[in-house]
């Protein structure tokens, strides 16, 4: 074996599960080489196969999945058809994974430090001893503070961000020839994202990697070469700057173009989103399996295509590679077909400024308390409390979108529960329409619950079961508008028709829909009403990208029509950017920095809003930036810093003001608005636009 | 946990404080007058009425709780209105043999249980699963009766081994007790048996989908490393719960089973109290098995938080 030879060869592999009394393939006659040193990534949206296609390398596919036909060379050898003991041998040694959420893939009741020392003593034959001091080592070197300390902890006590070090640590205790990493940072923030791919990078120097994910950003910043993946099969595969540079799939280059560019807003673009839905895995077509959503399908395209070697290093399934490159070269996108591509919508460029805003939130608090202990209820201690929201005050204007950005723990839902009503606030006005709302729900009347409504992040939960699609529509209609049975039954119609769903499904269950669908359907049931304000909590969040485009346009298009203002929140500044009219960051409960949209890629920025900006992976494999690492991780809400809550992570802090005293507000030419104590000219000097746009 | 041991102590105290209060208002409401009940229909309502006196039943009822009370914690328990003789001493020899009946109960029935559990848990609706699933559910649907007597013609009757009988003599040793200790303890298991093992099976089934089961394998451990080490530790977790409790009923609920084979334990001295209408003897026996009850269940709370640090540390 050279050392050409790739480490990994997978051919002509299929994997299928058992459900429903009859086997279905979940992957599909996909081939690939990794070879030594590769950074290979894998991307996909859910039910592309990637995850299981990461399994079936590590042959662990549960007892209904199976590996029907196909090889999986790996150092030579073909590991479909080695016994599990062998198996055993391979796993931890020579392939090792770090899984997707580190919280709970480790175990909760063994100390962290022996989960890492047990693969150093099954694997290298270290004894107790020798197996515990290298596992300090370890961990010391995936750049965990205090070793001794992380490795005495349980997994709860420590973060999730180190819990993953943690992870990335013992799977690469025993140097294995490959690293398959299974979305590693998906469930963490972005500042820790960041982070991790700063480690990640620096420690898999050498060593054959897969990375598998959905985010094209993060294959972007950490790969060389990337296959794509659609309803089981490889659509596309090429070097990193290749594939973005010259997608040969139309799958591909949907993906790139449904993810909005920062920089880009709802007034420059819209959102290419891909129609349809991904099939699911009993329905896949034959044939091309992208067919029913691409807009360049044909008849020839009934017939699989095969997988096109158009270089040596790219390779498509795709019978029109050549119109899509003419369209890339600038030729006009053929006419006659449905394009998903519709005209940019006349969406308001500005709301009227005059009016009086829709929502108002002055100093707006809401603290949690935390239970007593015996003891402290004994020493009559006075009452500890999380403070979630601690001092927010803002507000939209009609018609206008306000995007509301903060990592986990920056109170952003309780932020718009305590407008909802769901928590109690525990300070602070709300006003809507220039009335004031009473705190809790109960004291609301039945034309404040009209006028706001709300769309959850997760639609999977947001509708009930048991209801079909009509009747959860027909509630609001009838108990908000006062709609008799027969005007509701009428307006349903509207509604699936506002957001392009068939009439049909108002008969249907919540099971029997995509969760892009119940996400239309929440919006519908947000909309029912009519409310003057609409407050999104992660609302595209847990969609794929190609559905989260064609949900944003949804509501850029409903709100255009109906006038309805926005309260968007998200963590994911991109979304928001292209969303909204201005923004505001919170970090632990307070808000950082306010302003219009389009002056937040700009200096001057809150410091903390430009390590926000720096640490989004962006999906372009040329984009240069100077990175931004911020210290430690956010404290907890329970030990917030005094002064300034971002000074113990702040990579501009002046001195010991930021720790003593609450900074002022500082108003830029443009009306953005900075809780800095370092003066705006100061900051402009210092930062660099981050991104060129 | 030094502080969690003196916050669940503390629990503790105020359970059986609140209990005692309980019995002791119950026991004030049970129909009867104590000293009627003493003295028989016949005896004449002034002797009845001296004996009242006597006894301290004229006194405001907060008088007599904390009289009561503050003897019983002294350990004067008082003296049984149908025998006539002191309380402690019978009480405390009926707990041990009800102790001793428990503690065989349960070396017998929790490893087997929780062993067949783990391995229908492991095998999850294969033949292996379906047999233990059944066999344990059809046994558990069994009187007590019919088993301890199913039991008895068996290794009494025809095998000749153990004693039908287990009436052990007062102050036997527990090597003279054991032999009659095995039969009734034999029947208390198949009745905890499914119940633990269908939970046990739970716990397990429930542990095997979490995703650090995948992370150990992965690793490359053995598989019976995987299982003993990273999976029983959390699945066995609601398994001791149970436990607890059943030691709970292994002392006081034991009533048909100690009828059958005619054994001394609580239960029959509760039911005999109860049919006396014996009040102390009823108030002394409640607050023994209260007492029994909470300690296994701070046991029980010690050893969950023990194996679950997220507990240990809160």
């Amino acid at each position: 074996m050279t050392s050409l030879d790739p480490i990994l060869s997978i051919e002509n592999l299929t994997v299928a599960y058992y459900l429903h009394g009859e086997w279905q393939d979940a992957v599909r006659d996909v081939s690939l080489q990794i070879h030594p040193g590769q950074v290979y990534g894998l991307v996909g949206e859910s039910g592309s196969g990637k995850t299981t296609l990461a399994m079936a390398i590590m042959r662990y596919l549960g007892v209904t999945g199976v590996i029907r036909s196909g090889k999986i060379i790996f150092s030579g050898r073909d590991i479909a058809a080695v016994s599990q003991a062998e198996m055993r041998e391979i796993w931890g040694a020579q392939i090792s994974l770090v899984p997707q959420n580190p919280h709970s893939a480790l175990n909760p009741s063994i100390r962290v430090g022996e989960q890492v020392a047990e693969i150093l003593r099954i694997h290298l034959g270290m004894g107790q001893v020798a197996a515990r001091q290298y596992t300090l080592e370890l961990l010391h070197q995936v750049r965990l503070p205090d070793p001794k300390r992380v490795a005495e902890s349980y997994p709860h006590q420590i973060s999730g961000g180190m819990q993953q070090r943690v992870l990335i640590a013992m799977a690469l205790s025993t140097k294995p020839q490959l690293l398959i990493l299974d979305e590693p940072t998906t469930s963490l923030d972005v500042t820790t994202q960041a982070a991790i791919l700063d480690l990640i990078r620096e420690l898999i120097h050498g060593t054959t990697v897969l990375y598998v994910t959905h985010n094209l950003g993060v294959v972007a910043q950490i790969c060389d070469r990337v296959a794509v993946m659609y309803a089981g099969e490889l659509v596309e595969d090429a070097p990193l700057e290749e594939l973005f540079n010259r997608p040969l799939h139309v799958y591909t280059q949907g993906l790139l173009e449904s993810v909005p560019r920062l920089g880009e807003t709802k007034l420059n673009a819209r959102l290419k989103a891909i129609p349809g839905q991904i099939p699911s895995l009993g329905a896949r077509p034959q044939g091309c399996v992208f067919m029913p959503r691409c807009w360049l399908a044909d008849e020839s395209c009934k017939e699989r295509p095969s997988l096109f070697e158009f270089q040596p290093e790219h390779r498509t399934r795709c019978h029109h590679w050549q119109e899509l490159i003419d369209v890339q070269a600038g030729a006009p996108r053929p006419t006659g077909v449905d394009l998903p591509h519709l005209p940019l919508q006349n969406i308001p460029s500005s709301g009227d400024e005059t009016a009086p805003p829709v929502l108002t939130l002055q100093d707006l608090r809401v603290h949690y308390a935390i239970s007593h202990t015996l003891g402290e209820f004994v020493q009559r201690k006075p009452a500890r409390q999380v403070e979630a929201v601690d001092g927010v005050s803002l507000e939209i204007a009609a018609a206008r979108t306000l995007g509301l950005v903060g990592e986990s723990g920056s109170g952003k839902s309780s932020l718009a529960r305590a407008v909802v009503g769901l928590v109690e606030r525990t300070d602070g006005q709300v006003e809507l329409l220039q009335a004031s709302l009473p705190a809790r729900l109960s004291q609301r009347d039945i034309e404040t619950l009209r006028q706001l409504q709300m769309v959850f992040q997760d639609p999977e939960e947001a509708l009930n079961p048991h209801q079909t699609v009509g009747s959860t529509l027909r509630r609001p209609l009838i108990t908000l508008l006062g709609l008799s049975a027969r005007e509701a039954d009428s307006r349903i119609d509207q509604l699936l028709q506002a957001v392009k769903l068939p009439p049909e499904y108002k008969d249907r269950m919540p099971a029997r829909l995509s969760g892009g669908e119940k996400q239309r359907v929440a919006i519908a049931r947000a909309f029912a009403s009519n409310p003057d304000l609409l407050i999104a909590d992660e609302a595209v969040s847990s969609l794929d990208v190609s559905i989260q485009a064609s949900i944003i346009n949804l509501l850029n298009e409903l709100q255009a029509g109906l006038g309805t203002t926005l309260l968007f929140i998200s963590h994911d500044l991109g979304v928001v950017t292209y969303l909204s009219d201005s923004i505001a960051v919170v970090y632990l409960g307070r808000l950082m920095q306010i302003g219009p949209a389009g002056g937040l890629l700009e200096p001057p920025y809150h410091p903390y809003t430009e390590a926000l900006i720096a640490d989004i992976p962006i999906a372009d494999p040329g984009a240069r930036r100077a990175p931004i690492r911020l210290e430690s991780e956010t404290p907890s809400p329970l030990q917030k810093p005094t002064g300034c809550p971002f000074h113990t992570r702040c990579h501009r802090k002046i001195g010991v003001i930021c720790q003593t005293q609450a900074p002022p507000w500082q108003e830029t030419a443009d009306g953005k608005r900075i809780y800095c104590h370092i003066p705006i000219e100061q900051l402009q000097a210092a930062q660099a636009p981050i991104l060129k746009i | 946990m030094r502080r969690y041991l003196l916050r669940r102590s503390g629990f503790l105290l105020i359970t059986l404080l609140f209990t005692s209060l309980v019995i002791f208002i119950v026991t004030q409401y049970l129909p009867g007058d104590v000293a009627r009940v003493i003295l028989g229909r016949e005896a004449g309502e002034a002797a009845v009425q001296d004996l009242r006196a006597e006894l301290g039943l004229d006194d405001p009822l907060p008088v007599q709780y904390f009289r009561w009370l503050g003897n019983f914690l002294q350990g004067d328990w008082g003296i049984s209105y149908s025998t006539k003789s002191e309380i402690q001493p019978l009480v405390l020899s009926r707990l041990r043999n009800s102790l001793m009946l428990a503690m065989i109960t349960l070396v017998i029935s929790v490893p087997l249980a929780v062993t067949l559990g783990v391995i229908a848990g492991l095998n999850e609706n294969k033949p292996v699963d379906n047999t233990i699933s059944i066999t344990s559910l059809s046994v558990v649907g069994l009187p007590e009766f019919i088993t301890g007597l199913v039991l008895i013609q068996i290794f009494a009757f025809r095998l000749n081994l153990l004693p039908a009988n287990s009436s052990i003599p007062p102050g036997s040793s527990f090597a003279e007790a054991l032999p009659m200790l095995v039969l009734p303890a034999l029947t208390a298991t198949f009745v905890l048996l499914a119940y633990i093992a269908r939970l046990t099976r739970a716990g397990v089934i429930e542990e095997l989908k979490q995703t650090y089961v995948r992370t150990a394998e992965l690793k490359g451990l053995p598989h019976h490393t995987v299982i003993l080490k990273h999976v029983l530790r959390n699945a066995l977790l609601p398994t001791i719960t149970v436990v607890a409790i059943s030691f709970g009923w292994l002392i006081s609920g034991l009533i048909v089973i100690e009828n059958v084979f005619n054994y001394p334990g609580l239960g029959r001295l509760l039911v005999f109290a109860i049919d006396r209408r014996d009040l102390p003897l009823i108030q002394a026996v409640t607050l023994v098995t209260v007492l029994a009850f909470a300690l296994a269940n701070l046991v029980a709370d010690l050893l969950y938080a023990y194996f679950n640090p997220r507990i240990r540390y809160e």
